[in-house]
């Protein structure tokens, strides 16, 4: 008797759990701070998969990680020393990021390049195509690529216009938020 | 017993996080409603996935089966 009371309940719940449709459309808005490929791989992973989960999916790029958006052969950006002096130093483009820690002069990332490669993960690059195909939103911020000396060629395409805090906020309103 | 009738498939063999979930998704937006996609990954991670993305998908696993290192899944768009 005991047995089937403790039972009954759990058996329904699972049931409702399984049963119930998802409840509220669900909104994912990554801040993509970081320009280091062991930031932007993550960053690009859960987009990609979000918009896969049906979700509406914005990444906000700013500061350091609008670099990554910078077109590959593009090579120095700004209009002044300091902001080329900026891009030499900390080259964009999505198959030139640095890593975080055991950079290495660039042996770092090659070889973790090597690993993905090796273990078919897809690449920051192939990543950020899917996200684009798959309706992903990328938001350059509007007032890092003034301050940094970046301009609209000098991005990708694919992107949403430049835009401000307010546009990000805005996306962010009832969204899970992740700050990258 | 209603019998399955798959309309696409897609290979996705060898292939790691989050492709296996990724490509499947790209496909299944292309297809109509009712309509059944057979997927074969060798990610084991592939395994939960699924099944965490058919709960936010509303998406059907009808069918998940394993022969040695391939899982197999056969799905049916909501």
């Amino acid at each position: 008797m005991s047995t089937t009371l403790t039972e009954t309940p759990s058996v329904s719940i699972e049931t409702e759990m399984q049963q119930t449709p998802p409840k509220l459309d669900p909104k994912l808005v990554i801040f993509a701070w970081s320009g280091e490929l062991d930031k932007i791989w993550p960053t690009l992973i859960l987009a990609t998969t979000s918009a896969a989960m049906g979700q509406e999916t914005t990444v906000f790029f700013t500061f350091w990680g609008l670099f990554p958006l910078v077109k590959n052969e593009v090579r120095i950006t700004g209009d002044n020393w300091m902001q080329k002096m900026l891009s030499m130093m900390n080259r964009g483009g999505i198959d030139h990021l640095k890593l975080s820690k055991m950079n290495f002069v660039g042996a770092g990332p090659a070889m973790m390049h090597s690993l993905a490669k090796s273990h078919k993960v897809a690449s920051p690059a192939e990543l950020l195509a899917l996200a684009k195909e798959m309706g992903v939103k990328l938001i350059p911020c509007q007032m890092t690529m003034e301050m940094m000396g970046l301009k609209r060629e000098d991005l990708i395409d694919g992107l949403e216009e430049p835009a401000g805090a307010t546009t990000a906020l805005l996306a962010a309103q009832g969204a899970s938020t992740l700050f990258i | 017993m209603e019998t399955v009738t798959i309309t696409r498939r897609l290979d996705v063999k060898g292939f790691n996080c989050p492709i296996p979930i990724v490509k499947t998704a790209i496909q299944m937006k292309q297809m109509a409603s009712g309509e059944t996609i057979e997927v074969l990954a060798t990610d084991p991670g592939s395994v939960p996935d699924f099944n965490a993305w058919i709960k936010t998908t509303g998406n059907a696993l009808i069918e998940q089966t394993q022969d040695g290192g391939t899982y197999r899944f056969v799905l049916k768009k909501r």
